[in-house]
């Protein structure tokens, strides 16, 4: 603004009435200039965040039939949800998958990261093998998922090479189609949403904290646990975040890697749109959505992320 | 600038010379060949988008439409559940919609379809008797569920309620069906398999799979529970709550046990589950069955005493359809009823709605095997020209007469859909 004032000299008056002017907006309100610079934050998040939220809610109190669903305000979708011995099994079932695989990425993305930020010593190294890390990522989710179902089958590798070495003479039959495999799959997939905060906040640790960690006589256990894992905490909070909602919302890796006969609070949803009846999906995402922004909650009790990072 | 200037002359001048000439073009066309040219070249330019499952969206028939009538028909597969989302709330998506007969009694009251006239339909009258009276032959018994005739028609034009006899305006033009039951690996399991019971017999524990849809797995449920003696039921296709709640109870203590190894869903599911071994015994669909087989692995559609679950889709008019695009629509449904169609899915294995013209585009041996149910005399050949069947080879449950004779239930939606569909859902969670 001011070098272009300068660059006209001609216009004495001109430059003098622009800055008096441009004062008194600036004096009159910096709260108006605030209020417009947060707008088009404000729009987007009203327009693709409130408003669907808000228009969720809404349907979740309307009624339907087989093909159509209609304004009306009943309580009969949340009353037989929150009632419904369905709802209570689909929920420990998802709480159980979600904690299995948290621990599980917990502990597998902080020793990832723990070596790649405290073991590799060189930053072109780190680079690589973080890269390396993110290879899996360049295929699609589903292919990652689905391509366990060959190697853990009945008839799969996972079997054919156990049975072959002798170490089992039956085909072992919870590799797939379980649990087990709803659970290998999510850490597979989710994995690296872990890593990646963690190896972020590790590489921010001050060395010079672990160098006088050793001085004052720590051993390497000590360093970890009283130097560490403290300072990585956020990190650890955000990955945990990042698995915790993908994992409650999700229901296609439950659907093929249970071979359907596991429910999770993602395929009733997915269900109930499938069938048409939308209010009763709304219903069941409102609560879910509340589930999850309680559990969010929780989290943040334990780490102020705001003031740690 | 003058060379600007010039260019923009130049520019603007080509372009009203090409309007020109366009005009010119199209006026001369009209004013020469007359009038029925310009309407095989509007119909040239007409694009009808259908959508349906997969079994009959065939990429094929939409060349042949194109080689045959001269428009473009759009397919879209997609599974039933999305087709019916669609049918019900996408009414501007699409032109046609290859709908089953359950789903178009769950739509058809949304209003997005239009009854279609009879009298335009050349080969109506060929058209079988399962989904005219609901007879097959005149001796035939009508099977529980949603028969195809009792939502094949309305009273009129912009009809809403289905009507019981022939009235002239049909809901939706017959396509194909076919009668379902178990899928088998004869070779893993290696003694004959009779009845629908067997889907629950221990002896199958953890090798065992029923198909995830709800309207259609409660169905094979059904079967079972009947055959077991467990369940007498008034209507398979329209459950009482009790029937529903004792159905559901009995194969949900089979889950408990670890009956099932899987639920499928699509199509491809079923085949892989069959294919690798997981499940010796499942619900299955004709064509995977088919599929299966041209991988060299044994598997037998086996016929069972109680009888088939059938199925049977049509086509449905948009009720956005009008003017010429309506005359297509009309022209492609009788093209799709006067038999080449039919042959092409009739040698998949499926049955089309009017045969007779379907056997003028299949050879002796084809519609001996697939049709008549005798032993084929050379290798049987798919569309596609793989050999799906060796020579000598008789079709699982034999003949036309005898599969769709044996229907026990059709496909259906019951009254009590949302109790069903809860039901269902508890038995998936459990």
């Amino acid at each position: 603004m001011s070098s272009s004032s300068t660059q006209t000299p001609g216009a004495v008056v001109a430059p003098g009435a622009a800055s008096t002017e441009s004062t008194r907006t600036k004096t009159a309100s910096p709260e108006k200039a605030s209020w417009f610079l947060v707008s088009p934050l404000v729009l987007v998040l009203g327009v693709f965040l409130v408003l669907p939220i808000l228009t969720i809610v809404t349907v979740s109190f309307w009624d339907y039939n087989e093909y159509n669903f209609f304004p009306a305000f009943i309580l009969e979708n949340y009353s037989y949800l929150l009632t419904s011995q369905v709802t209570l099994a689909t929920y420990l079932k998802t709480f159980k998958f979600m904690a299995l695989t948290w621990i599980f990425c917990t502990v597998i993305g902080f020793t990832v990261a723990y070596f790649l930020a405290f073991h590799v010593r060189s930053l072109p190294m780190q680079i690589v093998l973080f890269l390396i890390c993110t290879v899996p990522f360049w295929t699609s989710n589903i292919i990652r998922m689905i391509s366990w179902i060959p190697f853990l089958g009945r008839n799969g590798l996972a079997n054919s090479a156990l049975i072959s070495t002798g170490v089992i003479d039956e085909p072992l039959e919870w590799l797939l189609f379980s649990d087990f495999a709803v659970v290998l799959a999510f850490v597979h997939l989710y994995c690296l949403f872990m890593v990646v905060p963690i190896f972020n906040t590790m590489m921010r640790i001050d060395r010079s904290l672990i160098e006088a960690a050793r001085d004052a006589g720590a051993n390497g256990f000590q360093i970890l646990t009283n130097v560490i894992i403290p300072l990585t905490k956020p990190g650890i909070m955000i990955g945990s975040i990042f698995v915790v909602t993908l994992v409650m919302g999700d229901f296609i890796t439950v659907r093929f890697m249970s071979g359907g006969q596991s429910a999770s609070v993602g395929r009733v949803i997915s269900n109930e749109i499938a069938l048409l009846q939308y209010p009763a999906a709304a219903a069941s995402a409102v609560v879910l959505l509340i589930t999850v922004l309680i559990m969010i909650g929780i989290m943040m009790r334990f780490v102020d992320i705001r003031k740690e990072l | 600038m003058t060379t600007g200037t010039d260019k923009t002359k130049i520019s603007r001048r080509s372009v009203l010379k090409g309007a020109a000439a366009t005009a010119g073009l199209a006026v001369g066309a009209g004013a020469v060949t007359g009038f029925p040219t310009v309407w095989a070249q509007n119909i040239k330019n007409v694009t009808l988008r259908q959508f349906g499952t997969g079994v009959s969206n065939l990429n094929e028939v939409a060349a042949k439409v194109k080689e045959d009538l001269g428009f473009t028909l759009e397919m879209t597969a997609l599974d039933s559940d999305s087709v019916t989302q669609r049918a019900a709330t996408q009414p501007k998506g699409f032109d046609i919609a290859d709908i089953e007969y359950w789903i178009c009694k769950k739509v058809w009251g949304a209003g997005n379809l239009q009854a279609m006239d009879t009298s335009k339909i050349k080969n109506y009258d060929k058209i079988v008797g399962t989904f005219r009276s609901g007879k097959l032959t005149p001796e035939s018994t009508i099977a529980q569920g949603t028969a195809p005739h009792t939502v094949g028609f309305v009273e009129g034009p912009g009809g809403k309620k289905f009507v019981d006899n022939e009235s002239g305006w049909m809901t939706l033009i017959p396509t194909i069906y076919n009668a379902d039951t178990l899928g088998i690996r004869p070779d893993l399991i290696g003694r004959p398999i009779e009845s629908w019971t067997e889907l629950l017999n221990p002896e199958f524990k953890g090798k065992a799979s029923i198909l995830d849809i709800s309207s259609i797995g409660i169905m094979d449920a059904a079967m079972v529970c009947e055959a077991m003696g467990e369940v007498q039921y008034g209507d398979k296709g329209n459950m009482t709550k009790e029937e529903i709640d004792k159905t559901m109870a009995i194969f949900t203590e089979a889950k408990k046990n670890g009956q099932f190894r899987a639920f499928w869903k699509s199509f491809d599911e079923s085949v892989n589950l069959m294919a690798s071994g997981e499940v010796v015994i499942q619900s299955m669909w004709s064509p995977a069955i088919t599929a299966v087989r041209s991988k060299g692995i044994p598997c037998v559609y086996q016929p069972l005493k109680e009888g088939y679950r059938s199925w049977g889709g049509g086509l449905g008019l948009s009720a956005n359809l009008s003017g010429i695009e309506l005359d297509a629509a009309y022209e492609y449904i009788n093209w799709y009823l006067s038999g080449w169609v039919g042959g092409f899915l009739m040698r998949q294995g499926y049955y089309s709605a009017v045969p007779e013209t379907s056997k003028n585009f299949m050879t002796e041996d084809e519609w001996g095997y697939w049709f008549e149910g005798k032993a084929a005399k050379k290798d049987v050949v798919n569309p596609q020209g793989q050999v799906m069947e060796k020579a000598g080879a008789v079709r699982d449950g034999g003949a036309f007469y005898d599969r769709m004779g044996a229907v026990a239930c059709w496909n259906s939606v019951m009254d009590e859909n949302k109790h069903m569909v809860r039901k269902w859902n508890e038995f998936i969670a459990a």
